[in-house]
């Protein structure tokens, strides 16, 4: 007469806490998932199609809707994947502010990214005082470009204007503001008692299983893989400026939180860097009228606010825009764990999953 | 005739009246103290620094559409809400706001009945509150709500365990029931219970926190979760009841604090005589201060801490607070035997 069924859910697409559109079928047995099944392509708007009927200077406002919490991060990896293919020499100055502009983008994305896995997890006034400083960086940007949220901030061999008179000192007073909040989120968060029980042990993954599951950035580095393509693989002026890569050592959510929050840290040291040690000179390299990179393919990454975030582009040498355009975005695959992450944990830990993994649909869909 | 009947019925008018009202300016307390600690404004539109929006919610909460999923059991679906809101007003009647008074050349009690069991009486009628959860969960035939109000029965049970425990720890202390007779018993033994009877309000209070479903172990609606839990499918006047229900039980959890624990509505130091002018504030000012203070620790702790999961709040029940109280009350029995003997 009684037998046990599994309760098979559907979280979302439209559920508080799956950040846009992410849609969870988990299959429960009490609250405990069994397995969970993860459906995506709710936000395709076929990037990677488009781009290949845009000529090469279109394309940078596409990269904007890729994830748009960090557009300035997608906007300088594509730039500078074309200048690769070009072999165009970016001057010091401009490769100074894009540093700048990165860093600062990192850490609008991690705002974004501690507010709402904290309110994730109940923890609902960090959000608010993280956002609170997210608008400082959107009003930066906003002095910079002119947007607050897609920028298309960067052209192929430089920048499109130079940094506004006095913004250098704004960016300066900005790390100033940065170093006190943080004490804030630290302080509600990191050693309290409830959010240890919430995310100590949760979704534990090794080192090896997290580089075979193919996650990126923050993820991968929390359990202790020490890969930063900011470090492997300098670009910008990365190689110019000091910081510290963190590593975690579990691999569980609480230690994804702390590699971010002290990437909150490295990323204010590298502002106050680059901002204190711009060069004088030119912002634009020097560019083709016509840009029509010679046959071939190219692939470049950069480390996004979310993981590795690359290009591969091939030019067929004729046309005035890419033969075949591929993003490998850090979302998408850092995703690919949540499956391998949830099973065995309880319904609440699904959230924290996803928040700790920190996706953006935009970009996992494009 | 004045005195059996019309003095009651307004006494009782009175006490419904203050209570609604209350519960919906606590709804914009809750609003402006949580904005204020996220540095925000809160409401400020609907009158001077939004005093009105309470107004306004009710307003709109009773010209919204009122749905019923087709699928839903529709008896019980429409009779949940009431079951959760009802007891969650009667629970007034034997709370005691002050002593008796002169009003009008008349002896008038400030509270609207004292039964001998007033103690008994708050811990079942609260209890009834519950099955309105559990019903709603389970007549909305959806899953979110169902998985909700699994965890609101679970939570409810087992949190009640340990209240009930810490109360009995008050009742050796005080030697009855009643509710006014508790306050007298603290006014008697020169102390109020909170001192000597620390861990039992402690207890009392985490596990009121869970009983009204507050953060941080609001489990049963975990909007991130469960997206609302089992008031998802309610809307309009019926999803008020169970919001003003929530709010009612709050208010209730904090006043029997303040008469079990604070001495209801004596004022600070009732015994020691050169503090008599405090005596000039009345007695419910007194009542009311106090428990708006639980009331602003309960908002102030929702804004501060993050939520608990399911598992761990039971594990924090049944082996914390439980064990807790047991030797709590064991000890309080020692301590009482050895007094008398002696």
């Amino acid at each position: 007469m009684f037998d046990t069924n599994e309760l098979v859910l559907n979280m979302g697409p439209q559920h508080p806490s799956t950040h846009g559109v992410l849609r969870v079928v988990l299959r429960l047995d009490g609250e405990k998932v069994v397995d969970a099944d993860t459906v995506i392509g709710y936000l395709h708007r076929g990037i990677e199609k488009l781009s290949e009927n845009r000529n090469w200077t279109q394309i940078i406002l596409l990269t904007d809707r890729m994830d748009y919490v960090a557009a300035a991060t997608s906007n300088v990896g594509y730039c500078e994947t074309v200048e690769k293919m070009l072999q165009i020499e970016v001057p010091r100055r401009a490769r100074y502010v894009r540093t700048i502009l990165c860093e600062l983008q990192r850490i609008a994305s991690h705002c974004l990214w501690v507010g709402t896995h904290a309110m994730d997890i109940g923890a609902m006034t960090v959000f608010l005082y993280a956002f609170r400083e997210r608008e400082l960086i959107l009003d930066l940007f906003e002095e910079f470009c002119g947007a607050r949220l897609t920028y298309n901030s960067m052209r192929i061999g430089g920048l499109p204007l130079d940094i506004p008179p006095g913004w250098d000192k704004k960016v300066l007073e900005f790390c100033r503001i940065m170093d006190g909040k943080l004490y804030e989120y630290e302080e509600l968060l990191t050693h309290n008692r409830i959010w240890l029980e919430r995310t100590k042990g949760i979704g534990v993954i090794s080192g090896p299983n997290a580089v075979g599951l193919g996650l990126c950035g923050p993820p991968l580095r929390g359990s202790g893989v020490p890969r930063d393509v900011r470090k492997d693989e300098p670009y910008a002026a990365y190689d110019e400026v000091e910081f510290d890569v963190p590593l975690g050592t579990v691999g569980d959510t609480y230690d994804r939180y702390l590699v971010r929050m002290e990437e909150f840290k490295q990323s204010v040291r590298i502002v106050r860097q680059a901002t204190e040690g711009i060069p004088e000179g030119p912002i634009v390299g020097k560019v083709p009228r016509l840009i029509k990179p010679a046959a071939g393919e190219t692939y470049h990454a950069i480390e996004s606010p979310k993981g590795e975030l690359g290009f591969f582009i091939v030019s067929d040498g004729k046309s005035t825009n890419p033969y075949r355009f591929r993003v490998r975005p850090p979302s998408f695959c850092n995703l690919q764990g949540l499956r391998t992450l949830i099973k065995g944990h309880l319904v609440a830990d699904v959230v924290a999953l996803i928040g700790s993994l920190d996706v953006v649909l935009g970009e996992v869909d494009r | 005739m004045i005195d059996s009947f019309v003095v009651p019925l307004l006494k009782i008018l009175i006490v419904l009246n203050a209570t609604l009202v209350g519960v919906t300016y606590m709804v914009l307390l809750e609003r402006k103290v949580i904005a204020w600690t996220q540095s925000r404004l809160g409401p400020m539109r609907v009158g001077p620094y939004g005093i009105l929006q309470p107004v306004a919610d009710a307003v709109k909460l009773m010209i919204k559409e009122d749905i019923t999923p087709v699928r839903a059991d529709k008896w019980v679906f429409t009779a949940a809400p009431i079951i959760s809101m009802v007891p969650a007003l009667i629970v007034y009647a034997v709370i005691p706001f002050g002593p008796e008074v002169s009003l009008f050349g008349r002896r008038v009690s400030l509270f609207i009945t004292d039964v001998n069991v007033g103690l008994l009486y708050v811990v079942s009628v609260a209890s009834v509150g519950v099955y309105g959860i559990i019903l709603a969960g389970y007549a909305s035939n959806s899953k979110y709500p169902l998985l909700a109000s699994l965890r609101a029965s679970a939570q409810l049970i087992s949190y009640e365990v340990a209240v009930t425990l810490t109360l009995v720890s008050v009742i050796l202390m005080s030697g009855t029931l009643s509710m006014v007779g508790i306050v007298n018993a603290q006014y008697n033994g020169n102390v109020w219970f909170a001192f000597v009877q620390p861990v039992a309000f402690v207890i009392f209070f985490i596990g009121g926190l869970a009983e009204t479903n507050r953060a941080p172990f609001d489990m049963p609606e975990a909007e991130q979760e469960l997206t609302g839990g089992f008031h998802t499918e309610y809307s309009g006047m019926r999803f008020a009841l169970f919001f003003l229900a929530e709010y009612a039980n709050m208010i209730v959890v904090a006043s029997v604090a303040t008469t079990l624990f604070f001495g209801g509505w004596l004022r600070p130091f009732p015994n020691v005589a050169f503090l008599r002018f405090l005596d000039l504030i009345p007695s419910w000012t007194w009542f009311l201060l106090k428990t708006f203070v639980f009331l602003y620790i309960f908002i102030w702790v929702r804004a501060t801490l993050p939520r608990y999961r399911y598992d761990q709040l039971m594990r924090l029940g049944w082996k914390v607070l439980i064990p807790l109280a047991i030797g709590n009350l064991v000890v309080t029995g020692i301590v009482k035997v050895l007094m008398v003997m002696w």
